[in-house]
């Protein structure tokens, strides 16, 4: 079986800056990837070009088998939409569609391109809500929601199109330190009973370790190193490894500059 | 010479017939204004480089030349071209252009103001680029702006007297013929000038109103 | 509307005009009242917004509410009906202006009103901060205004300055309505004249166009010109 997400040296400028230099990456399908790495590194870049919602210079990316970028060249605007069904993604800031209520947020997708009759369309939507833990908040606006709770709208949203593949960019990141947690719960239960593959961008350490198959810890635009989450977090072999996992582990402690 | 009560009193029925023509100018152009200035803000964005750009130049030109010359031109220039349409329809027409290009400028604000990731999320939910537009941006884009384009309506009313000049009798012609007719242009034109004020008052007032509903609304969720 | 007769200079009604080039001297002659009268009121436009404008800021009440009539009045009704009442109305009331005075007092005035906002809003924008400041120097209210507040100010009311100027350049056509023989007026006689609609029309369009270019260019400059070295006084808010 093909993979669900292939990157074959990719490079990715904006302007004079290489944000991703001949990166590879190779993700089977169903796995739990948890990509990690320093600030800056292109970890979110990653998963935009995943997303189709930036295309590369040079190199090739392939989604479920099917060629999504193939050099500087851009697919023709159907394809795009057609390969983007495939994956959803969810924001560090959320980007919840303020004009809507927190269950139309979760089924207007569904509807508008899809084509999902509504009534059916809003049942799952309860039903996506009802399993973030939302049951109650389906008719709030976004701006009524704490943090917490448009984020894991927005997880209820992207899987309410069903996609092959998950990604998630920092989803705690932009949280007060209490609402974590019940975030986190969510893709816990997420990755336990769901055979999406899944790629999470994250700087909960002990969390990427829980939930993930493999870590990968990039830098400066390239995949340093890679592996089972024991062997990655507790003995990592490259030294810009070791010192990330330093300065995230110890608090107070600065990354080394990138070079 | 004093005000004659009297003689306003007698001119006031053509001048309200008058303001009926003047008001259904208004509409009617902000009709056009509204539509047409949004298409041009979405093509201006959308566009590319050839339309886009081609929509940004339209834009620009009309905002800076005269309305009266807009208007003219419509009026003398459409016929020979075979499109012959009544002088109020003429009218409207010229008010329609010339303030989609005011409100092309205000939805364009609007639609700037939408943040890039709401552009994101739409893309990442596969919407195509009309659904994108149509249930996403725009109704984001929008709400904020109603005060302006608000504004821009109350402009457009205080600019239907130019329509005098292709013959419409709309309120201002109608005091100029009565004007001219008995040598009191007094009364009327001051009653005009009246109504004017008394209107985009009220129509300020309510703008001032629409503010407070809309004014903050867009807020990043 | 009848034109009358008198406006239409001798030498221009019994020569037939060919080319495009030809065209132009008479456009570019009405150009220059049409320039003439935006520069008039252009500054009487200056005049009445920075002393109307600062009357309703800071003046005592019935200064204050002398401008604000002003402001509303003008502002409120329509910059051709103001132009008729002055030039058809004022007359019987033995007030005779003429045309060219009436023109640029009502245009100038009407430039004012809306003018007068724009000064409003602009020293309404410096921070209090700001006068706080000059008053722990020792400044007046009137030393304050003039050499901390305004020269902050100014700067802000540019860009808004440079879109009334052109809304003033666009509403001079509106005296061709008063027998003035400005750009507008002269186009309506030669396509009366040589029924060139088109190329009249589109001459004209792109004078005033040019005209507009003037004077967003010159508003750049003395944007750039008033930013140079300037900073916003500590008050980043
Ligand atoms: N639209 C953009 N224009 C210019 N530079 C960008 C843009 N997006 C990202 N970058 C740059 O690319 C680099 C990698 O960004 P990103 O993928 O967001 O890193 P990470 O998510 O690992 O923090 C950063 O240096 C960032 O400044
Ligand atoms: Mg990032």
């Amino acid at each position: 079986m093909t993979s669900a997400l292939e990157f074959t040296g990719v490079e990715k400028r904006y302007g004079e800056l290489a944000v991703l230099d001949g990166f590879e990456l190779s993700v089977p399908r169903g796995e739990k990837l948890a990509i990690i790495g320093p600030s800056g590194s292109g970890k979110s870049t990653v998963l935009r070009i995943a997303m189709a919602l930036e295309g590369i210079q040079r190199g090739r990316v392939e989604l479920l088998g099917e060629t999504l970028w193939d050099g500087a060249k851009r697919p023709p605007e159907k394809t795009l939409r057609r390969l983007r069904l495939h994956a959803g993604m969810v924001f560090q800031h959320f980007n919840l569609f303020p004009h809507m209520s927190a269950l139309e947020n979760v089924c207007c997708a569904p509807v508008d391109v899809l084509g999902v009759p509504r009534a059916q369309a809003q049942a799952r939507g309860r039903e996506l809500l009802e399993q973030v833990g939302l049951a109650d908040k389906a008719d709030s606006a976004p701006e009524q929601l704490s943090g917490g709770q448009k984020q894991r709208v927005a997880i209820a949203r992207a899987l309410a199109m069903e996609p092959a593949v998950m990604l998630f960019d920092e989803v705690t990141s932009a949280l007060d330190p209490e609402m974590v947690g019940e975030v986190l719960n969510v893709l816990r239960d997420l990755a336990a009973r769901s055979d999406m593959t899944m790629l999470l961008v994250t700087h909960e350490m002990q969390f990427a370790g829980e939930i993930a198959d493999r870590i990968v810890f990039m830098d400066g635009g390239r995949v340093v190193e890679q592996g089972p989450p024991e062997q990655l977090l507790s003995q990592p072999s490259e030294p810009r490894t070791q010192a990330f996992l330093r300065s995230v582990l110890q608090p107070g402690r600065q990354a080394p500059a990138q070079d | 010479m004093n005000f004659d009560w009297g003689y306003a009193l007698e001119t006031l029925p053509g001048l309200l017939s008058g303001l009926v023509i003047t008001l259904q100018a208004t509409v009617l152009g902000m009709l056009v204004a509204l539509t047409l200035g949004l298409l041009l803000a979405v093509l201006r964005h959308a566009g590319g480089r050839w339309i886009g750009g081609a929509a940004r130049h339209f834009i620009e030109f009309v905002r800076s030349t005269p309305l009266l010359i807009q208007l003219y031109f419509l009026f003398y220039v459409l016929p020979g071209l075979g499109v012959t349409l009544s002088p109020l329809v003429t009218g409207v027409l010229a008010l329609g252009v010339h303030y989609a290009a005011y409100c092309a400028e205000v939805y364009r604000a609007g639609i700037n103001s939408v943040p890039r990731g709401q552009w994101e999320a739409a893309a990442s939910l596969g919407y195509p680029a009309g659904a994108r537009w149509r249930r996403i941006i725009l109704p984001q884009a929008i709400p904020p702006v109603i005060p302006a384009l608000g504004n821009y309506l109350i402009a457009m009313f205080k600019d239907t007297p130019l329509l005098s000049a292709i013959t419409v009798m709309e309120v201002l012609q109608v005091a100029k013929i009565a004007g001219a007719e008995s040598f009191r242009y007094l009364e009327p034109l001051t009653l005009v000038g009246v109504m004017f004020l008394v209107l985009s008052l009220t129509a300020s007032r309510l703008v001032r109103r629409l503010e407070a509903r809309y004014g903050r609304q867009a807020r990043p969720a | 509307m009848p034109r009358p007769a008198h406006c239409v200079p001798q030498r221009w009604t019994n020569k037939p005009v060919s080319g495009l080039i030809e065209l132009l001297p008479t456009l570019l002659e009405g150009l220059r009242l049409t320039l003439q009268i935006t520069v008039v009121a252009a500054a009487l436009g200056l005049a009445c917004a920075v002393v109307a404008g600062l009357a309703r800021e800071f003046a005592p009440r019935p200064l204050n509410w002398l401008a604000a009539t002003y402001v509303e009045v003008f502002r409120g009704t329509s910059a051709l009906v103001q132009l008729f009442w002055f030039f058809f109305a004022l007359p019987l009331m033995g007030i005779n202006l003429g045309a060219f005075l009436t023109a640029v007092l009502v245009l100038g005035l009407n430039t004012g009103a809306y003018g007068a906002e724009v000064v409003r809003g602009a020293i309404g924008a410096v921070p209090r901060g700001q006068w706080e400041a000059a008053a722990s120097l020792g400044y007046g209210r009137a030393g304050t205004l003039r050499r901390v507040i305004f020269p902050q100010a100014a700067l802000a009311m540019v860009p808004p300055t440079g879109n009334l100027l052109i809304e003033l350049l666009k509403n001079t056509a509106l005296v061709s309505m008063i027998t003035l023989s400005d750009l507008t007026f002269r186009a309506q006689m030669l396509r009366a004249e040589t029924l060139r609609t088109v190329e009249i029309f589109l001459l004209v369009l792109l004078l005033y166009y040019l005209a507009a270019r003037l004077i967003t260019h010159g508003m750049g400059r003395l944007e750039r010109h008033l930013a140079r070295g300037r900073d916003h006084g500590g008050s980043l808010s």
